[in-house]
């Protein structure tokens, strides 16, 4: 994985240096998560990288690392979803278009494209672990010819939680990928017909070469030990696995500490990782 | 080397305490502790010290400053980056804290660029102070810090009547410019050999027991090593006070500061550190460091083995800070080292 410690945006007086994000669409989803288009001055692309993140800044509120969930071959504006959790999280929900945030990055090290170049895929995404993944999924679907199989497996706490219904439709309808999906429990409230039970329920079902397909994971820190138990019982080799990771940031450069895992620092290591470099950390709790 | 007069060094620091646009800032008894304080005059320096409560790392990395400013003025929208390039004259710095200095330039000039940083120490000049007292709680000597023979701009030996003066730097050279000094003589070079060869040494009352070079195998044999990490904590009050008096923690949060009642603030950086309880939880209930033990073993393993992987560093220098200053009486790294040595020993037999 490619190693990026610069910001691209470098301009200021010091690496601190946003610029304006004009928030051009906001869409809700039905949970908590919401999904904003940010173009940059000029119309500038954002040239990020699948899987890496950005600093976003709120005025007067704060500022936190979101991954980026759209495909950098998808032109103009890039996009965030983002969840409700935090001082930042909330204040950017009663955000509008037409309004401004500071951005800082891209940063990280994502999912580099060439090296899953004519592999089979398989993504695990659990819940808003999706966001980041969608960024990967939609760039081997843009450039479809250069991927091998491709194969998401997607789970939610509950059907609310889903993300992006539009496609999910497209992907579970069309030839270019194979899509499965779960809801770990519907509540009565609530309609799903699809299957219920936790994300490993449905992972051995994907008809998948086990020896050769990369698996690119990313979910909640609780679903990292089970899925990978069941990769490993499956047969997947340790070395075919890649990870995307989530911690507290608030530099994004590998100095503030927050992020580390071990002697790992999320933001500049990761926060995709090859699964065989974080496998014996215990911090990184795979 | 050069040699100066001490009365000729104090004209020199007054002249400068004058006319220099930087403050000048330098050891002083507070009546208390030694603290690094604005000098007003020369003679209140006080270079015969143990320890200073703070490193002079406070002047080069403040302990709250201003990295960003952001304005609304009607409709546009304003981010301006601030380093403030406000560098100091520095006035006895103990030959430990200027390795640490050394260590987060590594980081924060060579490594990763940081402008606010790197204004600040671009612009400071560092005049360290040979050692005359070491703290009851400093192994320094252990660590191969007591001395050091680079990381300044000049260095200090009392030899009584003089000053012994080493030069670092060409920006400490010229700083001699103005004032009367002379090549030392054999006797004099000799001299400061011996006071940094044996009488800095004999200054400590504790020492490691093995070469800190094993350091960072030592703890990658101990990560595990609950049982010790979770004994070591437990009395712990998580008040990160060591962390605060370290000479190389360097992490730091960002806040985001509106000024009331304006469509303007600020973000500004603050010091943080790993024993706090809060530093490595996300928003939505996760703490990936919950257990007081995992921040105690973090911030051992961060000092002796994860810095010198990343930078090859050793970023304890042994200026026992952590260890006087601790409110629960714990912190303790010359003992730590010893015992989770001891441990390793006793495993292997």
């Amino acid at each position: 994985m490619r190693s990026s410690t610069t910001a691209k945006f470098d301009i200021g007086e010091n690496e601190y240096q946003p610029v304006n994000g004009l928030i051009t669409r906001t869409r809700p989803f039905t949970g908590a998560d919401k999904l904003f288009e940010i173009q940059l001055p000029d119309g500038e692309e954002l040239g990020h990288q699948p899987g890496q993140f950005v600093q976003l800044l709120v005025p007067g509120v704060g500022e936190a690392p979101f991954s980026v969930t759209s495909s950098p071959t998808k032109p103009g504006p890039f996009e965030l979803t983002i969840r409700a959790v935090g001082n930042v999280t909330r204040a950017l929900h009663n955000m509008e278009p037409g309004d401004t945030v500071g951005i800082r990055g891209p940063y990280g090290s994502g999912f580099d494209p060439d090296v899953f170049e004519g592999e089979d895929i398989l993504f695990i995404a659990g819940g808003i672990g999706l966001a980041p993944l969608r960024s990967m999924i939609n760039y081997t679907l843009d450039e479809r010819e250069r991927f091998g199989e491709l194969t998401t497996v997607y789970g939610c706490k509950e059907p609310v939680e889903q993300l992006y219904p539009d496609e999910l439709e497209e992907w579970a309808e069309g030839d270019a990928m194979e899509y499965f999906e779960t809801v770990d429990q519907c509540p009565q409230d609530q309609e799903w017909d699809g299957p219920t039970g936790v994300i490993t329920s449905i992972i051995p079902e994907v008809d998948i070469d086990v020896e050769t397909t990369k698996v690119l994971v990313c979910g909640p820190p609780v679903m990292y030990k089970f899925v990978l138990q069941e990769l490993d019982e499956m047969g997947v080799p340790d070395g075919n696995i890649y990870l995307s990771l989530e911690r507290n940031m608030h530099c994004g450069r590998g100095l503030c500490g927050h992020c580390q895992i071990n002697e790992l620092y999320v933001c500049t290591d990761g926060p995709v990782f090859h699964y065989p470099v974080v496998r014996d950390k215990q911090e990184a709790e795979v | 080397m050069k040699v100066i007069d001490k009365p000729e060094f104090e004209a020199l620091l007054d002249e400068t305490i004058a006319s220099d646009r930087r403050d000048v800032v330098g050891v002083q008894d507070d009546g208390e502790k030694y603290v690094f304080d604005d000098l007003r005059s020369a003679a209140d320096l006080a270079l015969e010290y143990d320890v200073t409560m703070l490193s002079p790392k406070k002047y080069l990395m403040p302990q709250r400053e201003t990295i960003l400013e952001y304005r609304d003025t009607d409709g546009e929208f304003e981010w301006r980056a601030k380093a403030e390039p406000d560098g100091k004259v520095i006035v006895g710095i103990h030959p430990y804290d200027l390795v640490a200095i050394e260590q987060l330039d590594k980081i924060f000039i060579d490594t990763l660029r940081d402008e606010p940083y790197r204004q600040k120490r671009e612009n400071s000049l560092l005049i360290g102070a040979n050692m005359q007292d070491a703290s009851e709680t400093a192994f320094a000597a252990s660590m191969g810090t007591a001395t050091t023979d680079s990381g300044y701009d000049l260095m200090l030996t009392d030899l009584g009547e003089t000053y012994a003066v080493n030069i670092g730097t060409l920006e400490g050279k010229e700083f001699l410019n103005s004032a009367d000094v002379r090549k030392a003589t054999a006797q004099e070079v000799q001299e400061v050999e011996r006071i940094e060869q044996e009488d800095v040494p004999d200054l400590f009352e504790r020492e490691l027991d093995f070469s800190p070079a094993l350091l960072p195998t030592i703890l990658e044999e101990n990560y595990d090593n609950m049982e010790f990490w979770e004994d070591y904590s437990e009395k712990c009050l998580s008040c990160g006070t060591c962390n605060m008096v370290c000479p190389t923690c360097y992490c730091f949060s960002v806040d985001m500061i509106r000024d009331l009642g304006t469509n303007s603030g600020r973000e500004s950086r603050r010091w943080d550190g790993c024993l706090l309880e809060d530093f490595a939880s996300v928003a939505g209930d996760e703490n990936f460091r919950e257990e007081v033990a995992e921040r105690h073993r973090h911030r051992f393993m961060r000092k002796g083995w994860y810095i010198y992987e990343r930078y090859g560093d050793i970023a304890c220098i042994g200026c026992g800070r952590c260890t006087s200053e601790c409110v629960a009486d714990v912190a303790d790294p010359c003992d730590v080292y010893n015992k989770l040595h001891q441990e390793v020993q006793a495993h292997a037999q």
